[in-house]
């Protein structure tokens, strides 16, 4: 379609993660604009942002087959639990109370380590199945496959959530990860094992903060990083001064439109409603290449 | 005192612009910022930081090398892969997960856990009142119980010194920071955008809302940028009886003032700040104080 060769058939399989630190910033945006433009390699884009994702509005696409996730949580056999507290006292996250006769489990308070079940000195605990969200594929044929995650309502742990949607087909050419805003362990967890991580900010104050955060995130797990501008406006405020300060390139700068910004609203094609945005993603892939190769 | 929060889902809709806003318009409030990750509130409030306390939860394993016999059982057991072996057995700090399974089955008894620091949590005083905020590790977890201490300081603060309200800027999602900054909120009020991202986190935080039985109101920003969102938003809302009291019209002066750094009622003039403004003191009728002692 651009006529560039962006990633030849042989290529290793490669794992782009959008992030961005501050929210609205247009990570989604970049992400789904990416997998269009990567159309002919079949990408699988990964919505990861469990707690709101808006891939598939974006796209306009509803699931195909969605698969119920659950994660390990303890279950008391009271036949065989003689209420020593021994998993209680091993419990680091407090989500076990054993009473004269009965043990409570604290299932939000769970983290799922598996401890008290292999532990229990009467192997009175098992593990069953605590369900936390839905994971939801599409397949758009030739253009590629979109898997999101979706945290239930009122569950508050979402990393289990983003490893389940991340370990949906591992081995394709091309992944494209849509990751949470902020730098909490959910965000680690969505840009872990990329090859580069793509960090969209705008020319704001607080676009600018939130930037500086999520290169930490993405230096500490030794993730290759570029910047992309959005909503650039002539001027690259402190992002230019930033990119010299630590040696990370300035990748894109993606103009301010309000025409693309009202298709946006209407979920329509961005790439349609700004006819440089193809040429803007290519070059960006393109140079993402060349830092990899 | 009553605690106002300001939510959205989705993130970039304008909660940290109403948050600081509504603090101008209180008399006498306290403000804080539950987005401990990425916390914005003080950029805009350029706050003066009195006090600085570290923040410590969670523990980390931390394996002896001269005890560690290379059997291995840790690193099997672990289900977080936060243990390498390569070259010696040791702890990747970033996926531990602190729950001290390894050191329970340790045969020699070489993994301790350790308390590590997770953040820094402050008590700063801005124009308009005192700013509790917090700064969280990158990478840490516990972004929750961090909310919960900052509000836990806030709400004690508010009593000491005597504040009508509590006026917080919630973090994005629908996640663990989110459901504790919920926890004894007076109402939420939840600014979302007429699109379709917008609307769709919208109702998902307001089904967290409901869950946690908090009152909720919306308030649609640049409602008119897009005329059939807005339409679906105030349909969503009438079916679940839920108040949208203002709408903000797009307002390039918003823009403006928020590349400057300050806050949009400092340009009272514009039709932003009269909205938001009327906004105010219908949260302040819904929290039942019906004198609205308005500054401007």
């Amino acid at each position: 379609m651009l006529g560039i060769a962006i990633i030849n058939g042989r290529e290793p399989e490669m794992q782009i993660a959008v992030a961005s630190g501050k929210g609205g910033t247009g990570k989604t945006l970049l992400a789904t604009s990416l997998m269009r433009v990567l159309a002919s390699h079949g990408p699988v884009l990964i919505d990861a942002d469990v707690e709101e994702p808006n891939a598939g509005l974006i796209l306009g696409i509803r699931p195909c087959t969605t698969q119920e996730i659950y994660r390990p949580v303890p279950a008391i056999d009271p036949d065989k639990c003689n209420y020593c507290g021994k998993c209680a006292e091993i419990c680091n996250f407090n989500a076990l109370v054993v009473m004269v006769n009965q043990v409570l489990v604290y299932n939000e308070l769970c983290h799922s380590c598996g401890a008290c079940a292999y532990l229990c000195p009467q192997d009175a605990i098992t593990e069953i199945g605590h369900p936390i969200g839905q994971v939801e594929l599409t397949n758009l044929g030739d253009n590629g496959i979109l898997i999101t995650g979706r945290l239930n309502i009122g569950e508050a742990q979402s990393p289990p959530m983003v490893k389940a949607v991340k370990s949906m087909h591992r081995s394709a050419e091309l992944r494209i990860i849509d990751c949470p805003p902020g730098t909490t362990c959910s965000m680690i967890e969505s840009i872990r094992n990329s090859d580069y991580c793509l960090l969209i900010t705008e020319p704001t104050p607080f676009g600018m903060h939130d930037l500086e955060l999520s290169l930490e995130a993405a230096t500490m797990l030794g993730i290759p990083t570029g910047l992309v501008i959005n909503r650039w406006q002539d001027d690259d405020y402190t992002i230019g001064e930033f990119s010299a300060r630590t040696g990370v390139p300035i990748l894109a700068r993606i103009p301010f439109s309000s025409k693309l910004a009202q298709s946006y609203m209407k979920g329509k094609d961005p790439l349609e409603a700004m006819p440089a945005l193809p040429f803007i993603l290519s070059d960006i892939i393109k140079q993402i290449r060349e830092a990899l190769s | 005192m009553k605690e106002i929060l300001v939510l959205s889902g989705k993130g970039g809709t304008g909660k940290t612009s109403l948050a600081s806003s509504f603090m101008y318009y209180a008399k006498s409030c306290i403000a804080c910022d539950y987005d401990v990750d990425a916390s914005n509130l003080p950029i805009l409030l350029k706050p003066n930081k009195l006090q600085d306390y570290a923040f410590s939860a969670g523990e980390t394993a931390c394996i002896d090398n001269e005890s560690c016999i290379d059997c291995g059982v840790c690193a099997a057991l672990c289900r977080f892969d936060a243990i390498t072996s390569d070259p010696s057995y040791q702890v990747v700090p970033l996926s531990c997960e602190g729950c001290g399974f390894c050191s329970h089955v340790c045969p020699v008894q070489a993994i301790t856990l350790q308390e590590c620091l997770a953040g820094n949590w402050f008590i700063s005083q801005t124009p308009h009142g005192p700013l509790v905020h917090a700064r969280l590790g990158i990478a840490q977890e516990n972004s929750g119980k961090l909310v919960t201490l900052v509000k836990q300081q806030a709400r004690a603060l508010a009593e000491r010194e005597k504040h009508d309200y509590v006026i917080c800027d919630g973090p994005p999602g629908t996640g663990c920071p989110v459901i504790s900054s919920l926890s004894g909120a007076g109402l939420a009020v939840i600014v979302t955008e007429p699109t379709l991202s917008g609307i769709h986190d919208m109702e998902r935080v307001i089904e967290v809302c409901r869950h946690f039985d908090v009152p909720a109101m919306v308030c649609i920003n640049k409602y008119d940028l897009n005329d059939t969102n807005t339409v679906a938003i105030c349909d969503y809302c009438r079916e679940r009886d839920i108040e949208i009291p203002s709408m903000i019209p797009f307002d390039k002066s918003v823009i403006e003032a928020m590349v400057e750094g300050k806050s949009i009622i400092e340009r009272s003039d514009s039709r932003a700040a009269r909205e938001i403004r009327s906004l105010w003191k219908s949260v302040e009728q819904k929290l039942g104080e019906n004198n609205a002692h308005l500054r401007v």
